[in-house]
């Protein structure tokens, strides 16, 4: 998704000369085409989030459209109050970017996993929260981010292709990748591939399963949602990211606000915890269940299946 | 405003009024009738809780009506406590939490030299303010990128929240500190409008390639007696009889 991301910014760039990278010293060999392209567009500030998210802002106030970029936590919770006040509190057209969503660099252990981020920005007012499912998403949301007024932050991870063709897209819009009856599934940030593949060994004991890749956070597709789970009667949730606040917590809101009764609702994500282990992310996915045959299994017990 | 506003920070309104002066009569290039007019100088109001004393100064350079100061602090008022963007003509940036307003004019400055702009960024900081690191970020950035369209004024007043600035943090030296970041240094009273205008006027066309980095020696509550030099005046508000004081001391000064 990165790629996707630098290519989309490159083409921007081209074209519009107020486009501006700024990078807190991360995105060795991503960055150096861009760079080397345009280098009035371009800018690392060093390891300083704090300055880069001002900046960002001064950069924005000056009629810049002005993308961010750093590591998960760095690019996010490290400057917090900055992208509150200095660019949300102003509306200004800053996308705060970020990579290595969730376990990502899990390993590297629990500072370097991004797994609290969209709960955290999605309470912010004026920021619109996007975590596309694969590199496809990834560019249109770019071109999305392009048209828009305001802030974004923009949560990249590491998935290979999932759409078979570019999907009608747009920013708050849940896109239905699959259709079905009896059970309502909605992914984000780089869980589709799993949700899709929950959906095959669900198939397989003959539930019907519809799956959604919600690209969006904030605002959230409300009705596509509600309509959905009206139909199923049966919701899940699932995410690379804490249960708190996450896709889970805004799909049941959206439910009981909608006032839509549903017979079964699971949200599968990382529990309120730091990883107690370390390893590579499919390992610390399974650690806390979202490996695609647990989340099956789970589900199967609604239907009687185990 | 203050006493009828029943809002605190007296001392740090006091303490840089003079500045504000000599920025808005003297240096910036700004249009009250244009607010956003392009080419003019931008001034980040870093010390958000000086609100009262930039409110008083844009008032009577006519960027709002004199009606607006008497709904100040006021329940759906217009001007809040803290320098606050959007509804305010004339403010470029909303403070109030501090180490904001650098970074925000770093990016201004970069963005103007990029562009090939000619308007200068200035900004107002206080002292307590530079314990935030995030200044420090600001304060590596300006000079390594030459940004020599920036002036940072700092209202030295030597006091902050709970006691003085050396007993919390000591800042000093101070100027020693920003010419080895690079700066260029310039130390006056911050009460001598004379020399606070002759200090933020050097800076055009100055053959060189370093940020301006003005040390403005105040006094927190100056013009009144009993808040000179009193960090109580940093939190408390005025009754009906210390301001009938305050306005007599501050009288008899013009």
């Amino acid at each position: 998704m990165r790629n996707a991301f630098i290519t989309s910014l490159c083409e921007a760039a081209t074209k519009d000369k107020n486009i501006f990278f700024v990078t807190a010293d991360l995105g060795y060999s991503v960055i150096e085409d861009f760079q080397r392209q345009f280098p009035k567009q371009f800018l690392n500030v060093g390891i300083a989030e704090q300055n880069m998210a001002g900046i960002g802002a001064g950069l924005a106030a000056s009629g810049k459209k002005v993308f961010i970029y750093s590591i998960g936590n760095f690019s996010t919770l490290r400057c917090l109050e900055q992208i509150r006040n200095d660019i949300c509190y102003h509306n200004f057209s800053v996308t705060v970017v970020s990579v290595g969503a969730g376990f990502h660099y899990g390993a590297l252990a629990s500072t370097h996993h991004a797994t609290e981020d969209l709960s955290v920005m999605r309470a912010l007012p004026n920021m619109t929260v996007i975590a596309p499912n694969d590199p496809i998403e990834a560019s249109l949301a770019m071109r999305e981010i392009f048209n828009h007024t305001g802030p974004c932050y923009l949560r990249l991870c590491k998935e290979r292709v999932l759409h078979s063709s570019p999907p009608l897209f747009a920013l708050g819009k849940a896109i239905e990748v699959r259709s079905g009856t009896q059970l309502t599934l909605c992914a984000i940030g780089g869980m589709l591939k799993t949700a899709l593949d929950v959906a095959d060994l669900l198939e397989q004991h003959g539930v019907s399963v519809q799956v959604f890749s919600v690209h969006t956070l904030k605002p959230f597709d409300e009705d596509a949602i509600a309509e959905a789970a009206e139909k199923t009667q049966h919701v899940a949730t699932i995410e690379e990211h804490t249960v708190c606040g996450g896709l889970g917590s805004v799909v049941a809101e959206t439910l009981l606000k909608m006032q839509v009764p549903v017979r079964r609702f699971a949200s599968f994500g990382i529990p309120d915890t730091f990883a107690k282990k370390y390893g590579s992310r499919d390992f610390l996915r399974a650690q806390y269940g979202l490996a695609p045959d647990a989340i099956a299994s789970s589900l199967c017990a609604w239907y009687g299946l185990l | 405003m203050l006493h009828s506003g029943q809002s605190a920070h007296a001392g740090s309104n006091l303490s840089c009024a003079d500045i504000l002066t000599v920025l808005y009569y003297g240096i910036l290039r700004v249009d009250p009738q244009c607010p956003a007019w392009p080419e003019r100088d931008r001034f980040v109001m870093s010390k958000g809780h000086g609100a009262a004393a930039l409110w008083a100064t844009l008032a009577a350079k006519g960027f709002f009506p004199d009606g607006w100061l008497a709904t100040y602090y006021k329940d759906d008022g217009y001007l809040p406590g803290h320098v606050t963007y959007g509804r305010i003509p004339g403010v470029e940036f909303s403070t109030g939490s501090l180490g904001h307003g650098l970074p925000f004019a770093c990016g201004l400055a970069l963005a103007a030299k990029r562009n090939g702009s000619s308007y200068r960024i200035f900004a107002l900081i206080s002292d307590g303010e530079l314990d935030e690191g995030s200044n420090w970020e600001a304060l590596l950035f300006a000079p390594h990128h030459n940004l020599v369209n920036l002036t940072v004024i700092l209202d030295y007043n030597k006091l902050q929240g709970i006691t003085s600035v050396s007993k919390t943090l000591e800042l000093e030296p101070i100027a020693q500190k920003l010419t080895s970041f690079g700066w260029r240094v310039a130390e006056i009273d911050g009460h001598d409008c004379d020399a606070i205008d002759a200090a933020l006027r050097v800076d055009q066309g100055a053959a060189t390639e370093a940020p301006l980095f003005v040390i403005a020696h105040t006094i927190k509550g100056k013009g009144v007696s009993f808040m000179e030099n009193n960090n109580d005046w940093h939190y408390l508000n005025l009754d009906d009889e210390q301001l009938m004081r305050a306005r007599d001391e501050v009288q008899q000064m013009i």
